[in-house]
């Protein structure tokens, strides 16, 4: 082909007219997976803005308490996005959160190891834990539906015997004392933008304590790893050549092998990607109680899959985006805090929950269709 | 060197006491496209894969630009510039055009260890490639679910050629395809041969082979019915080798066996 020919070519490919554009920019925006999930959180504060508005709920205190919510349950739902997108599931994240908060709490306790070795400890079990579901899954060719469910029996189990075996019981109290000048300890444990708030108390702009200090201290931990994770997610999936695997594993396994995508490589780190989102999620929680309960992050899991449902993951695999998950968790963080500060009774709120990811299911499956095949 | 870009020499592939191929020669010079024609079961798909690299012949030998080669795996193949374009065209539909024709091989940019998808780049070249074939992506982030077959083939053909295939094996690219959409397929790979490709084209579809194809091989329970130039043979003479001709020729006298009898 002459360079003549090629320089049209690229005109015409790249320099398109302005109409043109437009309508595919708007198209762009109605096939993005996370847009149910941006449209509900939006739907969600107006909802809560005109029934609660007058209560709290949105001063700075009831704000960080709803975001604090949402925040931990988005590290967990991202984690199962991205797991989703590869085209698995991973229902060990709760038990996983169970399991991590006794490798902290026990070697910290009983066997006197420093508080940050612990914690080194239990993330070094997470890649164990996500390893060892991401073999199975991808040696064995089982559905990873049933490779975790076997894991969350095995690990909540093992949980509850090990802790009750060396302690007796099945909370294990006693750490907040050790928090204190740990050189990894604070990362999970400390509130930050106290200037903030200390001005903004000081100004009188937020609600004080009868002793002059501001009732929100800073934002959580929490709140600062959720946006953390939102934004690598959202990095890997979107910039990096590990991302595009991601969304080829799940979309076609076959496909994705034949050109050379290593499928197996993808899945496997994707699991320890789940199992460490639950170990931060269990680290943030045991340093803000001070113990470790073994029945910590029951049924997270399926909290975690609900938000990446609603965040626009299909159950397929090789669709979704982080940034939709972190608006279901959101939506789920948001309501949950705000059912009571209306008269609805909270027993309601899983009502919600699974209407919530019933209507989700729905819309994806129409957006999926919207995308592959409109034409 | 040898003339031809690439010979199969006698090759047989044998499964157990199932005889898949026996004593199958072919051989393509640069810009020439030879159809592999058979029926069902007459042994494309195990030619196919001992060309992809996924079986290994158990008689006979490749030969590339007059080299002897031993495909170990389906990425020596690959690598040798033998580009398999598989029935499925390993697309995924949920993936945009650019990332598709990138699986796997995406171009990176930035400093080591923080290398990112360089995904302008990538869907530039995706556009400007799509445009040589005459498919006007409007944009390269829409969806491939969104693309009509054709198009698909078409892309995965592309992508292929774009990463240095020599040799396009191209298996049934026509088969689930109408009229207009297998035009522009064919219409293509001669594209494609004519820029110095060569190609092998696996079909049992007589109609569609005839027109593009240099030269044709018949391929009939796992033998080689011999090769033929277009000149030599007539498409009804194709289709009378392959199994099915015999069959349709009954055909067509019992149809008016009962034509005569309605009448």
């Amino acid at each position: 082909m002459s360079d003549k020919a090629k320089s049209i070519i690229s005109k015409k490919t790249t320099g398109q007219d302005e109409r043109l554009k437009e309508v595919s920019k708007l198209r762009l925006l109605l096939n993005r997976p996370e847009l149910g999930a941006v449209g509900g959180a939006i739907l969600v504060f107006i909802f809560f803005g005109i029934v609660a508005g007058d209560t709290g709920m949105f001063s700075a205190y009831g704000t960080l308490n709803f975001l604090d919510v949402s925040a931990n349950l988005g590290i967990i739902a991202i984690a199962a996005a991205m797991l989703m997108i590869g085209g698995e599931f991973d229902l060990s994240i709760g038990s996983m959160i169970g399991f991590a908060g006794i490798c902290i709490a026990i070697p910290a306790i009983y066997w006197g190891w420093p508080l940050w070795v612990s914690i080194i400890f239990a993330f070094a079990m997470a890649v164990l834990v996500g390893y060892f579901n991401g073999i199975l899954v991808v040696r064995t060719g089982l559905p990873s539906f049933i490779v975790t469910l076997a894991m969350l029996f095995i690990l909540r189990g093992a949980t509850l015997a090990i802790t009750r075996l060396i302690t007796g019981r099945t909370q294990v109290p006693g750490l907040r004392v050790l928090i204190e000048n740990d050189p990894i300890a604070w990362m999970f444990a400390t509130d930050t933008f106290k200037w903030l708030f200390t001005w903004l108390g000081s100004m009188n702009l937020i609600a004080l304590r009868t002793d002059g200090t501001p009732l929100a201290t800073g934002i959580p931990p929490s709140v600062i790893w959720f946006i953390a994770a939102t934004l690598f997610a959202t990095w890997i999936l979107m910039k990096t050549r590990y991302g595009n695997w991601i969304f080829a594993s799940g979309g076609d396994k076959n496909g994705a092998t034949n050109v050379g995508v290593p499928v197996g490589r993808v899945k496997i780190s994707l699991f320890i990607g789940t199992a460490v989102a639950a170990t931060i999620f269990a680290t943030i929680q045991v340093l803000d109680a001070g113990s470790a309960d073994t029945m910590r992050g029951n049924l997270k899991e399926l909290e975690a899959i609900a938000a990446a449902v609603v965040g626009g993951c299909l159950l397929t695999g090789g669709y979704g985006s982080a940034i939709g998950a972190a608006f279901g968790a959101l939506i789920f963080g948001t309501v949950s805090m705000g059912i009571f500060y209306t008269d609805v009774d909270t027993d309601w709120f899983k009502v919600f929950l699974g209407a919530m990811m019933l209507i989700a299911v729905v819309f994806n499956n129409y957006i999926r269709k919207r995308v592959t095949e409109s034409k | 060197m040898s003339e031809n870009l690439i010979e199969f020499n006698n090759i047989s592939k044998f499964f157990g006491k199932v005889i898949a191929l026996k004593d199958v020669t072919m051989k393509l010079k640069k810009g020439e496209i030879m159809c592999l024609l058979g029926d069902n079961g007459a042994g494309k798909s195990t030619l196919i894969k001992t060309l992809a690299g996924v079986h290994k012949p158990d008689e006979g030998e490749i030969v590339i630009e007059g080299e002897k080669t031993v495909f170990d795996s389906p990425k020596d193949a690959l690598d040798m510039g033998i580009g398999t374009v598989y029935q499925d065209l390993a697309l995924v539909p949920l993936m945009s055009v650019t990332r598709n024709f990138f699986m796997g091989r995406e171009p990176l940019k930035g400093p080591p260890f923080l290398k990112t998808f360089d995904i302008e780049k990538a869907n530039q070249i995706a556009a400007e490639r799509m445009g040589q074939i005459g498919i006007d992506v409007r944009d390269p982030s829409q969806a491939v679910g969104t693309m009509s077959g054709g198009e698909r083939q078409c892309l995965a053909i592309s992508r292929a050629i774009y990463f240095g295939a020599k040799v396009l094996v191209l298996d049934e690219p026509t088969s689930a395809l109408g009229v207009h959409q297998a035009s522009m397929v064919l219409k293509y790979v001669v594209k494609a041969a004519s820029q110095g490709l060569a190609v092998i084209l696996i079909t049992h579809n007589v109609h569609h082979a005839y027109p593009v194809g240099n030269s044709f091989t018949v391929l009939n329970r796992g033998k080689s019915l011999g090769t033929f130039n277009k000149k030599d043979i007539s498409r009804e003479e194709l289709l009378g080798m392959m199994a099915g001709g015999e069959e349709l020729d009954k055909l067509e006298v019992e149809l008016e066996e009962m034509n005569r009898i309605n009448n």
